[in-house]
């Protein structure tokens, strides 16, 4: 059972208790940085929330560990965030932790050890199929967690458990009131929980240097200011661009590319940021692999993004998504995930996308 | 019989059924040491035996008994205590010198790492042979040197492998050099004959819990002739070194504690050592590749009775204690932790022995209640776990 100390591993590993199975509890450290919260910080990684997760295990009467694999984090997650931005993307930290760390470091070492499976607080459920075990959303749509679970192998996926996915966070909330879990009323953790000030430019300043370049109108050409540096802009993004002068017409822009070489940063009308299409790389088939004929399915890009209707196919190693309704906005890096109803079907990282119908 | 074997008692073993005892009576009684009345009269007279009955049994005198919450406390007392003091003695406020082992406890090695971050203070680490042991000729080559020092501190025995160190020549060599010496004796008591007279160290550490005493007392005992610079400011209870009300209770408990280890000091070191032996010698025999750490001489006077301390290369440490832990046996990787969190223990790292293989490490630590039934419940659980570990290592390093 892994635990950060909050209130859905909290009560996820109570309910593993109950449900009759040998619970161990494990605390993944994956901070370098060992440090107690300052008492307000949203809980993530901190010693305060290791210290949380025992109580918690105490009161559960299971055995609790820390596993250290702030190494593995650190290059698996963070290098990999910072590289990505580097090149332009925009990856999902979170994400990838599922991917590499959670579900592939801590599984691996449980099934090494013996044991069955990883029980975790994620907000999704895992329906038994004819085809094999099947990833599905949760019942809450608020908190459901089935995207960023999209990254999980058919054999990941049938040695995990998500004791919370039929539940919304308000019975969960009550539950650990119920169960005296003093976590009950910790918040939330929504930030990356390795930028704990929330501050992901100034993050990726420190860490990639300033690379100043244009901002460049799209229609113009005419360049509309400077900047430090390409990673602080994703495309789609309107915020914080610090255009002097507002567009001819009035009308706000957006960030339509970013190009890493020449490090410049074009701004345009919202329209040109319309996709149509896109390819995905390195898919994940959840239960089993599409076809080479396109299926009708849900495509969703963003971990609370909407699904639009989609036509997806297999095309070599590649995922070919075709959006029925365009979605704007998006940045290669992104993860894109498809569904069939509530039905995770798999899930791919974007590496091409399509502009024009 | 327990279905557990606990093997951790260098971290903290039994209370004594007498210590508990004398920590219950001396609870009774309503008073404050310090006061002057005829309540308070008797509660000091509890801390005053108590106090002459450690200096017998460790063969010094009662005025140089200093008590404190613990070992760690008196520790930082005695490195930042007489780092400070001979700062001010000299005159001047130019940094100093400190000697310190390469392999102290946190206890020790954190005040000393502060001292160089804070005050100045130069650090010069004192390396290690491969079986956890300071070199004196080396010692005695940077006693020698200027500028001035402020204190030398080496552990009389190490916690992780159980290395004894040459404290007695130590001792004599800071003394020719007019250096004081601190030594933390926290892992000695019980095990190894203790004559602090003889010693002629200005400093010596001790803990209760460590002997079957209670939690949260300790002692410094002190050269009352070497000045140390309090921590701790207030009603100046021990010799202006100390303040805080004394814990009578627990002060009464661990005098009989160290009455107890010193007594039964011989008897015990036998029984342990037996017991050690015979787990050594199964370990090495069943499982393949594994590594005994510290002083390989099991019947010589260079390692403590209790310990046993082994690396298996290819298994994470951690692991291990957790299969252990399932399979009955409370063991340690002996390293330090944060909330847990394993670390690469700093003393094998001194020893020489690299990073993966100090990861790959457990010590088995004996006391008073162990038996042969704890060997046996170990070296039954040892080739399962080192084989699972095994494997959570290759599936780490992909
Ligand atoms: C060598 C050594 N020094 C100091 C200490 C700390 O003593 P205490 O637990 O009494 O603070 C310990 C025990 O953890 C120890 O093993």
């Amino acid at each position: 059972m892994a635990m950060s100390g909050g209130v859905d591993s909290s009560v996820a590993a109570a309910r593993m208790v109950d449900a009759g199975h040998e619970v161990v509890g494990v605390h993944l450290a994956l901070s370098r940085n060992k440090t107690y919260g300052d008492g307000r910080q949203r809980g993530c990684c901190t010693l305060d929330d290791a210290l949380d997760a025992r109580r918690v295990a105490d009161k559960l009467a299971i055995p609790f560990y820390v596993w250290d694999l702030s190494e593995e984090f650190a290059e698996a997650v963070i290098d990999d965030f910072i590289e990505e931005y580097r090149l332009g993307h925009t990856p999902n930290p979170c994400l990838r932790c599922n991917e590499t760390i959670k579900f592939t470091a801590v599984l691996e070492r449980a099934l090494a050890m013996e044991f069955d499976a990883v029980a975790t607080g994620h907000y999704a459920q895992i329906v038994q199929g004819a085809a094999g075990p099947e990833l599905h959303r949760a019942v809450d749509p608020d908190k459901d967690q089935s995207y960023v679970l999209g990254v999980l192998q058919p054999r990941q996926l049938a040695h995990s458990i998500f004791p919370l996915g039929a539940d919304t966070k308000d019975i969960i909330r009550a539950e650990a009131e119920a169960r005296g879990l003093l976590v009950a009323q910790k918040p939330d953790s929504h930030d990356i929980c390795f930028i704990p000030d929330g501050d992901t430019a100034g993050f990726l300043q420190r860490h990639l240097g300033s690379l100043p370049g244009e901002i460049v109108d799209s229609e113009s050409g005419e360049v509309l200011a400077e900047h430090d540096g390409t990673y602080a802009f994703t495309i789609g993004q309107r915020r914080g661009l610090q255009l002097s002068r507002p567009a001819a017409d009035g009308a706000p822009r957006y960030v339509i590319d970013v190009e890493i070489g020449s490090r410049r940063v074009t701004v345009g009308p919202p329209e040109l940021l319309d996709v149509y299409a896109l390819e995905g790389i390195k898919p994940i088939w959840t239960t089993s692999p599409l076809g080479e004929s396109p299926v009708e399915l849900l495509a969703q890009v963003r971990a609370h993004g909407v699904p639009v209707p989609a036509r997806a196919y297999a095309h070599g190693d590649r995922m070919m998504v075709e959006l029925l309704v365009p979605i704007r906005g998006i940045a290669l890096g992104q993860a894109v995930v498809l569904y069939d109803g509530t039905r995770v079907v798999g899930s791919a990282t974007i590496a091409v996308t399509t502009r024009a119908a | 019989m327990s279905d557990r074997s606990y093997l951790d008692h260098a971290a903290t073993t039994a209370m004594l059924p007498d210590a508990r005892a004398a920590w219950l009576a001396a609870s009774e009684h309503l008073g404050n040491p310090s006061s002057l009345h005829a309540a308070g009269r008797s509660a000091r007279k509890v801390v005053e035996e108590s106090r002459e009955s450690i200096a017998a049994d460790l063969k010094t005198r009662p005025s140089g008994v200093i008590f404190t919450a613990g070992g760690t406390e008196a520790n930082n007392l005695a490195v930042k205590g007489l780092y400070w003091q001979r700062q001010q003695s000299s005159g001047s406020k130019s940094p100093m010198r400190v000697l310190a082992s390469a392999i102290e406890h946190h206890a020790v090695m954190d005040p000393v790492v502060w001292l160089g971050e804070h005050e100045g203070a130069i650090i010069e680490w004192l390396g290690v042979d491969h079986d956890a042991r300071v070199s004196t000729t080396k010692i005695a080559e940077s006693l020698a040197q200027k500028p001035a020092i402020a204190l030398c501190t080496v552990m009389w025995a190490n916690n992780e492998v159980g290395t004894i160190e040459p404290v007695e020549r130590i001792a004599e060599l800071c003394k020719e050099q007019g250096v004081p010496f601190h030594t933390d004796a926290v892992q000695v008591l019980g095990q190894v004959p203790m004559n602090l007279g003889a010693l002629g160290a200005d400093a010596v550490t001790i803990s209760s819990h460590k002997v079957g005493g209670p939690f949260g007392v300790g002692a410094l005992i002190v050269n009352p002739a070497t000045g140390f610079t309090p921590l701790l400011h207030g009603g100046g209870q021990e010799r202006d070194i100390r303040s805080g009300t004394f814990d009578a209770p627990a002060i009464a408990a661990f005098a009989v504690a160290v009455r107890h280890a010193v007594a039964h000091q011989e008897e015990h070191a036998r029984a342990i050592r037996d017991l050690r032996n015979n787990l050594v010698e199964r370990v090495l025999a069943t499982v393949p590749g594994v590594i005994l750490n510290g002083d390989p001489d099991l019947l010589g006077g260079g390692r403590l009775p209790g310990n046993a301390h082994f690396s298996f290369p290819g298994c994470e440490g951690d692991s291990m204690l957790m299969l252990l832990d399932a399979a009955g046996v409370d063991c340690s990787t002996g390293s330090a932790c944060t909330a847990g969190i394993p670390e690469a223990s700093h003393v094998l790292l001194a020893m020489g022995v690299d990073e993966r293989t100090s990861r790959a490490s457990l010590r088995f630590s004996f006391g008073y209640p162990s038996s042969s039934v704890d060997v046996d419940r170990v070296v039954a659980a040892l080739p399962g776990a080192v084989d699972r570990a095994s494997r959570t290592v290759s599936s780490r390093s992909k």
